[in-house]
C-alpha cells in the first residue's frame, strides 16, 4: 500500500472516531482547538535544548488519546509519515554541536545530541497533538468550531467540500493508477502518459464538480452554504479548558521531572547514608 | 517541503501565520466580492484533485526517480490567484491536520511557503507576463517551468529563513541553502514539465475551460494591487522573522540574556548568542544540583571548585548529579504518564 493510501486509510480512521461517543468527543470542538493550540504553543516554547522538563507534557496526548479511544497504531503512522523531514534535519545537530552537555559517570552527552532529542519529543508530541484533535471533534465539528472563533466562512466551506471529495477523487487516481500498472507491464509512466491519465481525472473533477453545482442550485443554494454546527458550550468544557492550560503553565514553569528526580536521588542517598551509619 | 512544528519558534511561527492569516483574509474577501456561486464547488473539486494526482507519479527519465505536480500554479491557472490561494490552503490545512505534514503551528509557514509564493508571486509575477494571451506549447512549457521553479526556490529560500529565524536546528544558513536549493530547483523544473503538460492537455481536450478561467482571472482585481500586496507580506514576515532571529525563543531569550550580562560580558555576538541558552541552563542547574551529596567533605572535584566562582561554573564542566537528577526524573515522569494512560485506557475498555 503506498503512503497515501494508507494515509487515506487512516483518514478514514478518524473520522470514525471522531463520530463516537466518549469523553473527548462530547467536549465542544472549540474547547479542543484551543486546548490544543495552548499545547503546542506550550510545546514549542521550550529551550531548544530541555528535553526532561518536556516530558510531563506527554500526559497530554496520553490522556487525550485514552478519552478519544484513539488507538496507538493511527498515531505511530501519523508519526511515521510525519518525522522524516523534522529528523533529517535535527540529525545535522549531533553533528554541528558536540560540546558536552549531560555526563553520566564516563558518559558525556552533546549539546547536539540533547537538543536532537528535544527535536525528537517535539514531533511526537505536536504530531500526535493534531492528529487526536481530529479524532476528537472531526472535520465538521473542527470547521464549525474555526467559523466560530473567526476564521472566514470561504475557507472552512473549501475545507468541508475538499473533506468530503478526497475520498471520491483518490480512489478514482488509485483505480485510474492501477488500470496503467495492469495493461503496461514493465512499462513505466511517461510524461506525456501522466499529461493525459490526470487530465481524464482533472476533466472527471470538472465536469463532477457541475454537477454537484446543478444538484446544489436544485436545493436551494444561494452562494452561502448553511450548516448546523450543533456546539454548545457546557461548564465541563470551561474545566476542560482551564485545566489544561493550568497544567501546561505549571510544566512550563516548574521543571517536575528534576524535582521528581532530585527527590528521589535525594531519599535514596539518605537511605543510603543511614545505613552506612 | 513542509516546514515542521519541531523546528519552529514561537516568534516565528506566530509571524508567519499572521503573514498568512491576512492573505487568507484578503482572498477571501475577494472571492466574496466576485460572488461566483460556481466556484464553491469548483474550488472543493479541485482540492480534492490535486490531492488525488499527487498518487500518480510519471517516471523522470534515465534518474530512476519520479515527480508529479505540485498543485498551486495549476490551480492559480484555472481558478485565479486568490480562489487557489485558499484551495492550497485547505489542502495544506488536511495534510496538517490527518497526516501531521508540518503540524499546526507551521501552518501558517507552509500556506506562505507553498500557497502565498507560488499563487500571488510566481503566477502573477512569473507566469503569466511569460505566458501571455498565446498558448503556444513552448511558451505554455517555458512559463510553467520558470515558474514552477521561482515559486519552488521561494519556498525553499523562506524554509531556511524559517529554520534559521526560530533557531532550533544548528544548521548553518549557508549549508542549509546549498542542500535545499538545487533540489527544490530540480523539483521545479520537473513541476514545472507536469503541469505544462496538463495544461496542453486540457488545451487540446477542452480549450474553452482555459479561455474561461484566463478571462475570469484577468477580470479579477490584479495586477498591481496583487503585487504590491505580496512584496508587503514578504517585506513584513521579513522583517518580523528579522526580529524572531533576534530574539529566538522570546522570554526565555531575553531571560538568558539578562543573567548572563552579571556574570559574564559578551565576547563575540555569534559565540554569545550561541552559549546564552547554554549559560541560562548551567547558570540555573546547580540551584536544582544534589544537595550536598557526601556532607563533611571538601570540594575537592573540579565541578565542585569551579561552582565557587560563577564564571567558571558556566563551562564546560558537567555537573553530573544535576544529570543523574534529571534523567531520573525524566525515567520516572513517562513511567508516570504512561501508567495513566494505560489506566485510563483499561477503565474504558472494562466500562
Amino acid at each position: 500500500m503506498s503512503r497515501l493510501e494508507a494515509a487515506l486509510q487512516d483518514l478514514r480512521t478518524l473520522d470514525t472516531l471522531a463520530t463516537r461517543d466518549n469523553a473527548l468527543t462530547r467536549r465542544d470542538a472549540r474547547a479542543q482547538l484551543l486546548v490544543t493550540l495552548g499545547f503546542l504553543v506550550t510545546v514549542v516554547s521550550f529551550d531548544r535544548y530541555r528535553v526532561a522538563a518536556l516530558l510531563p507534557l506527554v500526559l497530554f496526548p496520553a490522556v487525550l488519546a485514552a478519552w478519544g479511544e484513539v488507538p496507538g497504531r493511527t498515531l505511530w503512522r501519523a508519526l511515521a509519515l510525519a518525522a522524516p523531514l523534522a529528523l533529517m534535519v535535527g540529525l545535522f545537530n549531533p553533528l554541528l554541536d558536540r560540546t558536552p552537555m549531560l555526563g553520566l559517570g564516563a558518559l558525556q552527552i552533546s549539546g547536539g545530541w540533547v537538543s536532537f532529542s528535544s527535536i525528537v519529543l517535539r514531533v511526537a508530541l505536536t504530531v500526535s497533538a493534531a492528529v487526536i484533535l481530529v479524532a476528537g471533534c472531526g472535520m465538521p465539528g473542527l470547521c464549525a468550531a474555526m467559523v466560530r472563533l473567526g476564521v472566514p466562512s470561504v475557507f472552512t466551506v473549501q475545507l468541508l467540500f475538499l473533506h468530503r471529495y478526497l475520498f471520491v477523487l483518490s480512489g478514482e487516481a488509485l483505480r485510474l493508477g492501477s488500470a496503467y500498472r495492469l495493461r503496461a507491464g514493465a512499462r513505466r509512466l511517461d510524461l506525456a502518459l501522466y499529461a493525459s491519465l490526470t487530465g481524464q481525472l482533472l476533466l472527471r473533477a470538472l465536469a463532477r464538480a457541475q454537477r454537484v453545482h446543478q444538484a446544489m442550485l436544485a436545493r436551494g443554494f444561494d452562494g452561502e452554504l448553511r450548516t448546523l454546527d450543533g456546539l454548545r458550550w457546557q461548564p465541563a468544557d470551561t474545566l476542560f479548558v482551564t485545566g489544561w492550560l493550568a497544567f501546561f503553565v505549571l510544566v512550563r514553569s516548574v521543571d517536575l521531572p528534576l524535582a521528581l528526580g532530585r527527590l528521589v536521588t535525594g531519599v535514596l542517598v539518605g537511605l543510603l547514608a543511614g545505613l552506612g551509619t | 517541503m513542509h516546514m515542521a512544528d519541531a523546528l519552529l519558534s514561537p516568534a516565528t511561527g506566530a509571524a508567519m501565520w499572521l503573514a498568512s492569516g491576512g492573505v487568507m483574509a484578503w482572498s477571501s474577501r475577494q472571492l466574496r466580492e466576485r460572488a461566483d456561486d460556481r466556484l464553491v464547488p469548483l474550488m472543493g473539486m479541485l482540492g480534492a484533485f490535486v490531492f488525488a494526482a499527487q498518487m500518480i507519479n510519471f517516471s523522470i527519465p534515465g534518474t530512476g526517480s519520479s515527480g508529479h505536480i505540485g498543485g498551486g500554479l495549476l490551480l492559480a491557472v484555472l481558478l485565479g490567484p486568490h480562489a487557489a490561494f485558499v484551495v492550497v490552503a485547505s489542502v495544506l490545512t488536511v495534510e496538517a491536520l490527518f497526516f501531521a505534514d508540518g503540524g499546526l503551528l507551521a501552518l501558517g509557514a507552509n500556506l506562505f511557503n507553498l500557497g502565498v509564493l507560488p499563487c500571488l508571486v510566481a503566477y502573477p509575477l512569473v507566469f503569466r507576463p511569460l505566458a501571455g494571451a498565446a498558448t503556444t506549447p513552448r511558451r505554455t512549457t517555458f512559463a510553467a517551468v520558470v515558474a514552477a521553479v521561482v515559486g519552488l526556490q521561494l519556498g525553499a529560500l523562506a524554509v531556511v529563513l524559517q529554520t534559521v529565524a526560530s533557531g532550533i536546528s544548528n544548521l548553518p544558513p549557508g549549508a542549509f541553502l546549498a542542500l535545499m536549493l538545487p533540489i527544490h530547483g530540480a523539483i521545479g523544473v520537473v513541476e514545472g514539465l507536469a503541469t505544462a503538460a496538463l495544461l496542453l492537455f486540457l488545451h487540446r481536450a477542452r480549450p474553452e475551460l482555459l479561455d474561461a478561467a484566463q478571462s475570469g482571472a484577468a477580470r479579477a482585481p490584479m495586477r498591481r494591487g496583487l503585487a504590491a500586496g505580496a512584496l508587503a507580506t514578504l517585506l513584513v514576515s521579513g522583517v518580523l522573522s528579522w526580529f524572531a532571529s533576534s530574539q529566538p525563543d522570546g522570554l526565555e531569550w531575553s531571560l538568558a540574556h539578562a543573567a548572563e550580562g552579571e556574570v559574564l560580558p559578551p565576547s563575540s555576538p555569534g559565540l554569545h548568542t550561541r552559549l546564552a541558552a547554554l549559560q541560562q541552563r548551567t547558570a540555573w542547574l546547580p540551584g536544582y544540583g544534589w544537595p550536598a551529596a557526601e556532607p563533611g567533605t571538601a570540594p575537592a572535584t573540579a565541578a565542585d571548585a569551579a561552582a565557587a566562582t560563577p564564571k567558571a561554573a558556566v563551562w564546560p564542566e558537567v555537573d553530573a548529579t544535576t544529570s543523574l537528577a534529571g534523567v531520573a526524573g525524566g525515567a520516572l515522569t513517562l513511567v508516570l504518564v504512561t501508567a495513566i494512560a494505560l489506566g485510563l485506557r483499561r477503565r474504558r475498555t472494562r466500562a
